[in-house]
Order: structure tokens, then C-alpha cells, then sequence
């Protein structure tokens, strides 16, 4: 029995070396995914060009204004000099916000008066329109608290000034809300089950487009043996996967890795069960390999887009939330996610690590009935 | 009969728009005017001479055989005439057309089967045939007429609406067959119409082909089987690119008659070391339950032969002179080519025949 | 006596109402080539899956070296080697790959499966191919090759699916050779087929039509056991396809065919002798009277299947695939 298996198994990986598609598939591109999720595709908002229409042009405006430019997220592209070029501008798309400052700026600020600085954001980007308006915000009140602070001093009350509701925010896992560090992970998860699906599915149909299988039935290897031959070489896969790109994040990106990597290992191991099983359902109901190809496509697709990757479940309607629960991807995102970033460990991710399990189970149960049947 | 298994023998008609008067009275066939003549035609692939010198012409009435294994280049040259293929060196001429001057003309007097033809499986036996004709300007109530025609002549009648990928083998056949007669055209070239067909279905087939040879169309058949070459008019067998040898079938066995004797005797092994042993036997071929012995001249032979066996204490069943048959003749053509090439061909390349 | 490789005994396969295969009933012994012939539908191929153990008999036996296949087809198999004209090879594995995978699949390992591709590779003559991945091999070769798979674990039982379909006489005669080395050597050899080239090289034939087996005897019997008289006619200048409608159409004439220029004939027989043939054939358009031909010829083997198949009884229905 292993002499078969065994037999079969070498034959796959003979098969894979030989075809460039395949090798291209599993290594070059998750590098290319990884660097291109990583690097073009952050959310991160930085350097958003601003324009600047200064009315005033005092030391304070001034002031203002470098306080908008010393912070990571403008950069102070144009100085306008009314707000229809500041409309052009953004309209053109040549700056992505817009300051005006008031005439009197800087006077009525000595004078105690409060003031109304106007910003405009691009709002066609509302990730980026929402962080800049965030960020516009919050510098705005810095400033608002260091002027109010000089006000005090002047007044003989110096350093007395205190917010009185002091908002502590600490950012945990990732402090500097890097995007990367939160791709990554989940870039693992999706690769892998991109392999397995796509090539699994892929290199069984080939295997009966070209007549083998035929050949095989005759033969004393049992259909178990077959299965199991066909699939080990795609695990084996999917591990050097995971391999290549924890070693990536952490080479390129300098994702750190707070928990357990056996433990991320063995949860992978767990995972695969899933993508292998549905590509062994998949092979069973293809007739081609192209059919192969796009059945695989329509049940990566879904997933990819609901499982928290790229857009946060939480930010999704209640009965869409519920839906996400049918996807295995979403609970090995939290997984890899939960020992990556947060080290956690299997108490934490027990939940998960069990709905992992069961999905596994489900779907290769179902997809061994068919496979063996179809062999018969 | 409904389900297809045998035709109607009904005739088809020729529409008054084509062209050649069909032949109404049987005039010899070496009288007529070839409907298609290839000669000298070349064709390599790279270093491959699939077709290496092919001259070969098809009258009215006629099924020429192309016969030989695969790799001699028979799909080759069935392309070339059809002009599917651009000859290296050589003419294609149909009924007096020159396939490279014109060739759009030529082609709409050919029909054509390939190999690999597929028919659209998800679409029905109708729905296939409104294709083809449309693709070969056959449309509308022409196209209507022609079909009910057609159909019945292959019968398929009362299969219309079945669709293709529910055939059985020979039905795809005579579908395949109907769609390359849509357009009527003077010459049908079939390449292996009969491979993985059943026999019964393959008489049934034939039996086509011979209408359609009646009505004054013209056949090209290429097989590997020895057997079909039996039934063409004429055979040219094929090996290596090159045409070997042309002739009737019965010219062909005939050049070959009294060089072949049946014996019948077991063991297989001591018999043919027995005859193997006798100088006029020049070779041996087995088969299930005989042996034929090709022989420079068989009156020895089958003198000495009764007693060398009885000697080795072997019961006689049978010995006696029969007619070749085409396999025989294909192997002595090979022996007497490889003896003038100086040894068969190394066939270690992709096949592109 | 002993035993035979192959003892099948009222063998009947249904599918749901449908009987493929109808109590069918022989013996194969030790060291014999059989043939099994049939139209597409009758049954041939699902005789075949239950000798190799694929299928479950519905009812009666086929016992394949001493085994009851049905109990025990994972034996069968291990000792059964299979070669089909579709045989698909893994073209991107070597000639040696492809071997040596095969070797393994049948249990054999370690110096015996190098010995023994080794063998087999010197037999088929592709020992100085045997880096070369078996996609660039031309026809011929690949025959070989699956032949080499086919034997690598010297099984004591051969099936062959039309196993020199397409392949150029020399080759065929070949891989005969080797064949009837195999049988003379005690291996029982099955030889599925369409064509009658092939059949003609087994010692016994088979044919199924409709799930019964209607004839198994030597090709030589089968040809004199015909129901009915051959003849081939001969009408220099005749319209062929007129002549045989005319001669198929006369009353004890039960099949009709063309043989390159003659018609092919076979009458009930006794009905008809060469004179009342030649009458016949005369008044045809053109037809020259001297000239007509009229021989009684050997029944091929072709209407030995025509006659069996198309008797009532065993036609053939065209079976929707």
C-alpha cells in the first residue's frame, strides 16, 4: 500500500516540477501579491498634497500652517490664492484638501476671539477623506490647546491648563497603524487557499481530461490511495506557502510576529483541509480544466471580500455580518491574525480553531463520498 | 426504421444551381476527367517530410483508399488537398480549379471530414447542420429542403432534436457525414471516418458512400485498417509520405497470387520453425489460428511440407494456397521498400500524418 | 487438465430494467489468445469491467485464476495487466517514469522494479529512449511503451484493448510476436476489438451482440459455420451502387456489400447458385452480360459478425451514448 502511495505521491511532485505554470503559481506569485498588497495597495495616509489659501499670511497663519505640514499626513503642495483654485485643484485632483485662512487670522486670534479655519477634503476617496478629516481635526485642536495654553501663560497661568477629559488612546498590535501588518497575515490565508483550490482542483480535472484516471482504476490502487497521493504534494505546497511569506513579511515589511509559529503552523495545517477539500470537490464536478479555473475563482472570490481582509466585517450590515460566518477564510484570518499581531494563543482562538476544524471535516467528507463514487 | 440503424435508401437530389451535370449514364471511370488530382505535392514540418512527392487523382464514381499506419502522412495529404494545408511544392486541382489560384472556389466543390471533427455537442443534430450550411452559404428554405434531404439519406430522420452529444458513435458519424454534404459538393474526403466505429455501423456507412459514389461524386477515404481498403475502388497505399503502390484491390492481391499458402498446425512455435525451415518459404506471418507463409513458389512448399511436420510428429490440419491479403501486400511493399531505402524509417519524432 | 485462466458462468449484469449482459457463459484457458468482439452496446465492455473486477455481477460468476472475481477483484487486478489503444500516458513523465510508476502501482519496488523495467524497456526496444518524456513519442512508440506497462509485472492475464489500431503492419507483427511468445509461455491473453484485422489474430473469438454471446470458436470454424453462401460478383462497367440495390433486393439475399469494384454477397443458404446470381446481375444499365462474374468466395470475417449480429435476435440498436 505505501509502495503505491508512495509511487503516486513522487509522480505528482514530478508533474509539478515539470510544469513552469504550476511553480510559477505557488512561488512567484504570492511574492508578487505581497509586494503588491503590501506596499501599493496600503491604506495608510500619507503625504496627501494640500493647498493652501493663506488670506492673512501672519506668523500665526504661519504657524498653522506648518503645523498641518510637519505632520505625516499633508503635504503642502500649493499656495493658492482663492478658493475657486482651491476648488480647481481638487477637482483636478492635483491636491486632495484644501486650508483657508480667514483674513483676520492671526489678529483676532491675540485678540482672544475664536476662529474659523475652512478645510476642504476630497471626498471621492472616503477612506482617504476620512483619515484627513481625522487628522485635520485632531491638529486643529492640538493647535487650538497650544494657543489656548500660550493665552494662559501670557495670563500668569502657565501649565494650568488641562483637557479636562483626557482621552488615553493606545493603539495596541500595531501602534503605528501599519497596513502592511495587518495584510500580511491575512495574505497567508489567502494564498494558501488560493493554491489549494486552484491547483488541486486543476491537476485532478487534468488528470481525467488526459485519460489517466482511466488507466489508474484498472490498476490495484485504490481510490483512497489516489486521493490521498493527488492531495499531498499540494499540502506540502500550501506549507512552504505559508513559509515564504511569513519569512517576506518579516524580511520586507518588518511584520513582527508576537505569538507561537508552530502554533500558527499546526492552525495552518488545520486550515488546509478546507481549500484541499473544495478542490476536490470542485475537480469532481468540472468536466475541464478552464471549468476548474473559474469555479475555483467564483468560490475564492466571495471569500476574499468577506472575510475581513479587505474590508472589516464590523463596517458591514448586521445581516452580511451573518453571512460572513460561512466562510472559512474569515476564521483563519482571525486566526493568523490573532497569533501574528496579537500572540494569541489556542484559549483565545479556540472558537475559531474549532470552526476551522469542523468546515474542514464537512467539506472533505463530501468531497471524498464523490470522488470515490466517481471513480466507481 | 426510427432509431437510426439503417438508411433509407432514398436518393439525393441535385439542386439545378450547381454546376456539374451529375452523371447519369456509367461511363468507365478512367474515361472521366479527375475531380481532384494532386501531383508531386510536398509538405514538410520542420525537418518532418510528412508528405514527401504525392501525385494521386479521383474520378467521378470513385472511392480511393489511402491506406497506411499512422505517421505516413495520410492526414497530411488530405489536408493539402483540401487546401486546409499550403503545399510546399506540388498542384491541387479540382474539377479543373487550381486550389491556389482559387482557392474559395475550389473549395465549396469539397467536403470535408477531419479526423478530430467534432460536432457541437450541446447543440442538436439540426441546429449543427443550419451551421455548417450557414457557414457554407446553404441557407433558408434551401438550406430547409437540403436538410430534410440529407437526413433521411444518412437517417437521422425524427432525430432532429436530439442533441449531438447524445449520438451514439455511428450516429455522430453519419451527422459528421450530413454536414459535410450540406453544400453538395462534387468530392468527399473522410479522414478515418471509421476509427473506433463498430463493424456493423461501418457497413452501415459504407453503404452511404456507395450511394453517394452512384449519384457521381467522387471519395477519398483514409484509413489505417487493411480491411477497408478492401472496399475502396481503388487503393494507394502510404508509408512514410510516399505513395507506395496504386491499383484495383483485386490488382493489387492478384500480383501477389500463389505466393501465399494457409497452415493450420499446432504448436504455433515448432510449425513455424518447420516452415521457416523450408527454402522456398520466405517469411512467416501468424495469426490466431494459422499461419500464412509467403513463398516464392508454392508447388514445394507444399509437397515437402506435409512430411517435414508429420516427421516432427504434428497433426496437419490444413495447408493450402489463398489469396493475399492486404496485409500481406502492405508487408511485402515495405519489405521491398526497405530494401530499396536501405531500412525502415526511425519513428522517433511527433507523428504529423 | 488444467484449471482455466477464465471460467464464466451465466454472467448477467443489469442496470436498473436493462440487461447488458445476459448469461453469458465460456471458458479461456491457460495460455490461449481470445478475442471479444461486439457493436458499440452489447455488452462487451461491461463484460470486460466485471472480468477486471470493476463491476459487481448482478448474478452468476466469473472465476479469473482459480478467484471469484466478485469477491476478490483487488487479486485480479494485481494480476491482470490492462493495455488500451486510448492509453493515456503522462506525457511529461519519461519513458523510465511512466514505467517505473506503473512497476510501483503493481507492488513491485527496489532492485526488482529496476530489473524488471529494464526488461521490459530491452523487449519494446525503448531502452535508448528512456529519458525521453513519453508526450514526444510518435505513435508507434507509444504503443510500446504501454505495452512495456502493461507486462512490467509479468501478469499471468493480458487484456488488450485494440492494441494495434492505426500501427503499421511491421509493427503489428511485432507486437504479435511477442504476444504469442507471451501465450506459448502459459500467459492467457484478452483481446478486446472492432477490427478484423486484429481478430484475426487471436485463436478464439467471442461475439456479443444484445448482452448474449452468440459465437465462441476459432476464426477458421466461425468463417465455415456461416448461416448462408458468400459470392462475389463481378459486372466490369456495371453502376455498382444499381447492382447491389438490384442483388440486395432479391429474395435470399440477406446481406449486400461492395468489395472495392465486385459486390459482396450472402444468400440463405441453398437459395441461390451462380447461375441464378449471374441472371440477375446482367439486365443491369451498361453492363456487359459476358463479363459478369459470379464466384463463391470463403465468408470473411466480417459476415461472420454480420450474419451473427444482425440475425433476430441479436440486432444491434443504436444506443444513445
Amino acid at each position: 500500500m505505501t509502495g503505491r502511495l508512495m509511487a503516486i505521491v513522487r509522480k505528482e511532485f514530478i508533474h509539478i516540477l515539470r510544469d513552469p505554470r504550476t511553480l510559477m503559481v505557488s512561488f512567484v506569485m504570492p511574492l508578487i501579491m505581497l509586494v503588491l498588497l503590501g506596499v501599493a495597495a496600503t491604506t495608510d495616509v500619507r503625504n496627501m498634497p494640500l493647498a493652501v489659501w493663506d488670506q492673512d499670511k501672519s506668523a500665526a497663519s504661519r504657524q498653522l500652517i506648518e503645523a498641518y505640514g510637519a505632520a505625516d499626513y499633508f503635504k503642502l503642495a500649493y499656495d493658492a490664492d482663492s478658493g475657486a483654485q482651491i476648488e480647481q485643484l481638487i477637482t483636478t485632483g492635483e491636491a486632495q484638501a484644501g486650508l483657508t485662512i480667514p483674513p483676520n487670522f492671526g489678529a483676532d486670534l491675540a485678540a482672544g476671539r475664536s476662529v474659523e479655519v475652512r478645510l476642504v477634503i476630497d471626498g471621492s476617496d472616503p477612506t482617504l477623506a476620512q483619515t484627513a478629516l481625522a487628522a485635520a481635526t485632531q491638529l486643529g485642536q492640538a493647535q487650538s490647546v497650544r494657543v489656548v495654553t500660550e493665552r494662559l501663560a501670557t495670563k500668569g497661568q502657565a501649565g494650568a491648563f488641562t483637557m479636562p477629559i483626557a482621552v488615553q488612546a493606545q493603539v495596541w498590535y500595531n501602534p503605528d497603524l501599519r497596513s502592511a501588518y495587518y495584510m500580511v497575515p491575512a495574505l497567508i490565508g489567502i494564498i494558501m487557499m488560493f493554491q489549494c483550490v486552484v491547483l488541486t482542483s486543476t491537476a485532478i480535472v487534468r488528470e481525467r481530461e488526459r485519460g489517466t484516471i482511466e488507466q489508474l482504476i484498472v490498476t490495484p490502487v485504490r481510490s483512497s490511495e489516489l486521493l490521498l497521493g493527488k492531495l499531498a504534494p499540494y499540502v506540502l505546497l500550501g506549507f512552504l506557502d505559508t513559509l515564504e511569506i511569513l519569512v517576506l513579511g518579516v524580511l520586507l515589511f518588518g511584520v513582527p510576529i508576537a505569538g507561537s509559529v508552530p502554533l500558527l503552523l499546526a492552525c495552518a495545517a488545520l486550515f488546509l483541509i478546507t481549500p484541499l477539500g473544495i478542490g476536490l470537490l470542485i475537480s469532481t464536478v468540472s468536466k475541464s480544466q478552464q471549468e476548474a479555473m473559474l469555479l475555483s475563482l467564483f468560490f475564492l472570490l466571495p471569500n476574499i471580500f468577506l472575510s475581513g481582509f479587505f474590508f472589516p466585517i464590523a463596517a458591514m450590515p448586521t445581516w452580511l455580518q451573518a453571512i460572513t460566518y460561512a466562510f472559512p477564510l474569515r476564521y483563519f484570518l482571525t486566526i493568523v491574525r490573532g497569533i501574528i499581531l496579537k500572540g494569541a494563543g489556542v484559549t483565545e482562538l479556540l472558537p475559531a480553531i474549532l470552526a476551522t476544524a469542523v468546515y474542514g471535516l464537512v467539506v472533505m467528507t463530501i468531497a471524498t463520498r464523490r470522488f470515490h463514487k466517481r471513480l466507481d | 426504421m426510427t432509431d437510426g440503424s439503417a438508411p433509407d435508401p432514398g436518393t439525393l437530389t441535385r439542386s439545378p444551381a450547381t454546376s456539374s451535370p451529375p452523371a447519369s449514364s456509367p461511363t468507365p471511370a478512367t474515361q472521366l476527367t479527375p475531380l481532384v488530382s494532386g501531383r508531386g505535392l510536398r509538405r514538410s514540418f520542420g525537418e518532418v517530410r510528412a508528405v514527401d512527392g504525392v501525385t494521386l487523382e479521383v474520378r467521378p464514381g470513385e472511392a480511393y483508399g489511402l491506406v497506411g499506419p499512422d505517421g505516413a502522412g495520410k492526414t497530411t495529404t488530405l489536408r493539402l488537398l483540401v487546401g486546409v494545408l499550403r503545399q510546399d511544392e506540388g498542384t491541387v486541382e479540382v474539377g479543373g480549379l487550381d486550389m491556389t489560384e482559387r482557392p474559395d472556389e475550389a473549395r465549396s466543390r469539397m467536403g470535408y471530414l477531419a479526423q478530430r471533427f467534432s460536432l457541437y455537442g450541446d447543440l442538436t443534430v439540426w441546429e449543427n447542420l443550419r451551421f455548417f450550411g450557414e457557414v457554407r452559404d446553404v441557407r433558408g428554405a434551401a438550406f430547409r429542403a437540403r436538410a430534410a434531404e440529407l437526413l433521411g439519406f444518412v437517417g437521422l430522420t425524427g432525430f432532429e432534436g436530439r442533441r449531438a452529444d447524445a449520438l451514439s458513435g455511428g450516429m455522430k458519424q453519419k451527422l459528421g457525414l450530413a454536414c459535410a454534404l450540406v453544400h453538395e459538393p462534387d468530392v468527399l474526403l473522410l479522414d478515418e471516418p471509421t476509427a473506433g466505429v463498430d463493424p456493423v455501423t461501418r457497413q452501415e456507412f459504407w453503404k452511404l458512400l456507395i450511394r453517394l459514389l452512384a449519384m457521381g461524386r467522387a471519395i477519398i477515404v483514409s484509413t489505417p485498417y487493411m480491411d477497408e481498403a478492401a472496399r475502396c475502388t481503388r487503393v494507394g497505399f502510404m508509408h512514410s509520405g510516399r505513395i507506395l503502390v496504386e491499383g484495383t484491390p483485386r490488382e493489387l492481391t492478384g500480383a501477389f497470387a500463389g505466393h501465399v499458402l494457409e497452415l493450420a498446425a499446432s504448436p504455433r512455435r515448432a510449425v513455424r520453425d518447420i516452415a521457416m525451415a523450408d527454402p522456398d518459404v520466405e517469411d512467416v506471418l501468424a495469426f490466431g489460428d494459422r499461419l500464412h507463409l509467403r513463398v516464392r513458389d508454392a508447388a514445394g512448399p507444399l509437397a515437402r511440407l506435409p512430411g517435414a511436420l508429420a516427421r516432427a510428429g504434428i497433426a496437419l490440419e490444413r495447408l493450402r494456397p489463398v489469396a493475399p491479403s492486404m496485409e500481406d501486400v502492405f508487408i511485402l511493399l515495405l519489405a521491398a521498400e526497405a530494401g530499396r531505402a536501405g531500412g525502415p524509417r526511425a519513428t522517433a519524432e511527433a507523428s504529423h500524418g | 487438465m488444467a484449471e482455466p485462466a477464465i471460467a464464466v458462468r451465466n454472467l448477467t449484469k443489469r442496470f436498473g430494467t436493462f440487461t447488458a449482459v445476459d448469461a453469458v457463459s465460456f471458458e479461456v484457458a491457460r495460455g490461449e489468445v481470445v478475442g471479444y468482439l461486439g457493436p458499440n452496446g452489447s455488452g462487451k465492455t461491461t463484460t470486460i469491467r466485471m472480468l477486471l473486477g470493476l463491476l459487481r455481477p448482478t448474478s452468476g460468476s466469473a472465476v479469473v485464476l482459480g478467484h471469484d472475481v466478485a469477491r476478490e477483484p483487488e487479486w485480479v487486478r494485481l494480476r491482470s495487466g490492462y493495455m488500451s489503444q486510448k492509453f493515456a500516458l503522462y506525457e511529461d513523465l519519461t519513458v523510465l517514469e511512466n514505467l517505473r510508476f506503473y512497476g510501483a502501482v503493481y507492488g513491485l519496488s527496489g532492485s526488482r522494479l529496476a530489473q524488471r523495467s529494464a526488461e521490459m524497456l530491452a523487449m519494446v526496444g525503448l531502452d535508448v529512449h528512456r529519458d525521453v518524456r513519453a508526450g514526444s513519442l510518435a505513435g508507434g512508440w507509444r504503443q510500446r511503451l504501454a505495452m512495456a506497462i502493461a507486462l512490467v509485472h509479468e501478469p499471468p492475464l493480458l487484456f488488450l484493448d485494440e492494441p494495434t489500431s492505426g500501427v503499421d503492419p511491421e509493427a503489428r507483427r511485432a507486437f504479435w510476436d511477442i504476444i504469442y511468445g507471451l501465450a506459448d509461455g502459459g500467459t492467457t491473453v484478452f483481446v478486446t476489438t472492432h477490427y478484423m484485422d486484429e481478430a484475426e489474430h487471436c485463436g478464439r473469438l467471442g461475439i456479443m451482440s444484445g448482452g448474449h454471446l452468440l459465437a465462441m470458436d476459432t476464426p477458421t470454424r466461425l468463417r465455415e459455420s456461416v448461416a448462408g453462401d458468400p459470392w462475389n460478383i463481378t459486372a466490369p462497367g456495371a453502376n455498382l451502387a444499381e447492382l447491389l440495390d438490384r442483388l440486395e433486393a432479391l429474395p435470399g439475399v440477406s446481406h449486400a456489400g461492395l468489395l472495392g469494384d465486385q459486390v459482396h454477397l450472402i444468400t440463405a443458404p441453398g437459395t441461390h447458385a451462380a447461375a441464378s446470381l449471374g441472371a440477375a446481375a446482367a439486365p443491369g444499365a451498361g453492363a456487359v452480360a459476358d463479363g459478369i462474374a459470379v464466384e463463391r468466395v470463403e465468408a470473411t470475417l466480417e459476415d461472420v459478425f454480420a450474419v451473427l449480429t444482425t440475425a433476430p435476435g441479436g440486432t444491434p440498436k443504436e444506443v444513445a451514448a
